[in-house]
């Protein structure tokens, strides 16, 4: 296996770039600069950097006043804090005013493993997904973490990043430039599209050998931009394969796997079969037993796979 | 610049203010009246005498910012901007309607002169805060944050959440307002939910708490234009909390919650516009 990074550690050390090659950089954290990594941007650029303390609305507020006064404003904490408790921050201050915010909350999803169900965030990108104006990144390795928050920081208005807890393999070459509102193909095939994000590309790569064993040709997608997500390569790509599967650590409701059901309804209708956690919250374990116990390892996919296959007239 | 009035003159601003903001409510429809009266004094006095502020330079890097919390209270805000220079006054006509650059609620984006959008209550001190802290990176050491909030409004949480981080982040560029006209939608808010003493509540957070007529004009210049330097002074944020009445200036609305977001109908509109002594140019 190749090295394994968590998404989160891009965080900091990213932000840190930004600010040394000149970019307007501020951060407002909640009280968590040591999980997020934040904590490394407030060592380089201490005057730039501002904890709100245990208060994720004050934390969205405060950057929303920083991003009025003309700065590129990051903020951290977890995801269930950044996007839940903060919500009508985020939606009536930052969206609607269309402000340069850049949310890269970390912990996301049920890899944060034995903090259990209150700290397992599996409705963030339905929930940002839906606001007016919002982008949602769902990087899959720590290289497309760091280009995607670089992203984030060059392109005017509010963002979404969604970081992780847990090491994920590296998927992505050193230097990935990450392209707003592109799916990536990382494996071709005929017979079965499978669209992933985040902690579920390698799992979804990983099912794609377990068919292609069977003489299954499974295509891969990283839909590493959920909005706007990449309408023309998942129809080209369903026009081709008849068949898909959605694959994210994130509830099967409102997620990746329902923006792809609104783009294949529309375009190319095709059978689709959801992978994800099933309307349900999360639990304590450790995070790879979790994936397991809701679902959403290789096999789960390529179980899928099978099922959207069969149903394909 | 902007001109820098003289007491008549800005009690004259208010008074006109008031008759703007029963005028465009009135045709509109809809709206805040309440608490849009029970500000006029304040706005009045920081728009005629204590912010720098230039309409024709909206985006001059030393002016003033003001960060009306109590968005409902959008009307005295047009009011303010419209007398001042910032549009035509005939857009006061249009508020609430489709294609306005008047929304029910303040937008930056649509509104020449509104620094920031708000509505949903509680969240105007903390982008207040954000604003102090960007001016301050900048090294723009002149411009004073004002964040004008209702004192129904301070039931809000992340009001005390950013109430512990101004003074703790040094933020002595923002001054906090409250507009204590002692009524919400519901009642009385000692009824509602009690909000005990506002001015020892900031104290205890750090802050340095002024207390004035929200009425008077000469108190409110003293009290809202020495604010920034006492802040200095004591190395503390101040709050300026003012005694108000909701509906000031139309006997019939005068400290009665029902006056919250209810508008007049035409002879309550004459009766209001007479008490005023509004000319009929607003209409």
């Amino acid at each position: 296996m190749s090295d394994k990074r968590a998404t989160r550690e891009a965080f900091g050390a990213t932000l840190v770039e930004l600010a040394n090659e000149g970019i307007d950089v501020v951060v407002v954290e909640a009280d968590l600069s040591k999980s997020t990594t934040t904590a490394t941007f407030e060592k380089a650029y201490p005057t730039r950097f501002f904890n709100a303390g245990i208060a994720e609305q004050n934390m969205i507020g405060t950057a929303a006043g920083l991003a009025v006064g003309g700065k590129v404003a990051f903020t951290g904490s977890f995801a269930v804090f950044a996007t839940g408790r903060a919500y009508d921050q985020v939606r009536n201050t930052v969206c609607y005013a269309g402000l340069n915010v850049k949310l890269c909350p970390t912990h996301s999803g049920i890899t944060v493993g034995p903090d259990g169900g209150s700290h397992q965030m599996v409705e963030d990108i339905a929930l940002m997904r839906v606001l007016p104006g919002m982008r949602v990144l769902v990087p899959a390795d720590a290289r497309a973490a760091a280009a995607a928050i670089r992203v984030a920081a060059t392109t005017p208005g509010p963002f979404y990043v969604r970081l992780g807890r847990a090491a994920v393999p590296v998927i992505y070459d050193e230097g990935f430039t990450f392209e707003l509102g592109r799916a990536y193909v990382l494996r071709e095939g005929t017979d079965v599209t499978i669209a992933s994000c985040g902690v579920m590309v390698e799992r979804a790569l990983a099912a794609a050998a377990l068919l292609a064993a069977e003489g299954v040709s499974a295509e891969v997608l990283d839909v590493a931009t959920i909005k706007p997500i990449d309408v023309a390569t998942i129809v080209a790509s369903v026009t081709k394969t008849g068949a898909i599967v959605t694959a994210e650590e994130h509830s099967i409701i409102g997620g990746l796997g329902s923006a792809v059901a609104e783009v294949i309804g529309e375009n190319v209708p095709a059978p689709l079969r959801r992978v994800g956690v099933k309307d349900v919250f999360g639990t304590s374990g450790d995070p790879e037993e979790l994936m397991v116990h809701y679902g959403l390892t290789a096999t789960d996919i390529a179980s899928a796979a099978r099922e959207a296959m069969a149903a394909r007239r | 610049m902007g001109q820098i009035l003289t007491s008549d003159e800005t009690r004259e601003l208010a008074r006109q203010m008031r008759c703007d903001i029963i005028s465009m409510l009135a045709e509109a429809g809809s709206g805040h009246p309440g608490g849009s009266l029970s500000a006029a004094d304040i706005v009045a006095t920081l728009y005629g005498v204590v912010m720098k502020h230039d309409p024709e330079r909206t985006d001059w890097p030393e002016r003033d910012r003001f960060v009306l919390s109590k968005g409902h209270a959008a009307p005295v805000l047009y009011a303010a901007l419209a007398e001042t220079g910032y549009f035509e006054r005939e857009h006061l006509g249009t508020l609430r309607k489709l294609g306005s650059i008047l929304q029910g609620h303040p937008d930056m984006k649509k509104t020449p002169g509104v620094e920031v959008s708000t509505g949903s209550l509680g969240q105007g001190l903390a982008i207040s805060n954000g604003l102090g802290l960007a001016l301050k990176i900048d090294g723009e050491t002149a411009p004073t944050v004002f964040c004008l909030l209702g004192d129904g409004e301070l039931q809000e949480g992340e009001v005390w959440e950013a109430a512990m981080f101004a003074p703790h982040h040094g933020l002595t560029n923002v001054v906090a307002i409250v507009d204590n006209n002692g009524l919400q939608i519901d009642g009385a808010c000692t009824e509602v939910m009690c909000l005990g003493e506002i001015a020892l509540k900031f104290q205890a957070f750090g802050w340095v708490a002024v207390q004035c007529d929200g009425h008077d004009i000469d108190a409110l210049a003293a009290a809202l234009g020495g604010a920034r330097k006492r802040a200095e002074a004591e190395g503390r944020p101040v709050v300026v909390v003012c005694s108000t009445v909701k509906g000031k200036g139309v006997s019939f609305m005068e400290g009665l919650a029902d006056w919250h977001g209810k508008t007049p109908n035409a002879e309550q509109t004459a009766v209001a516009l007479a008490e005023l002594g509004c000319d009929g140019k607003e209409s």
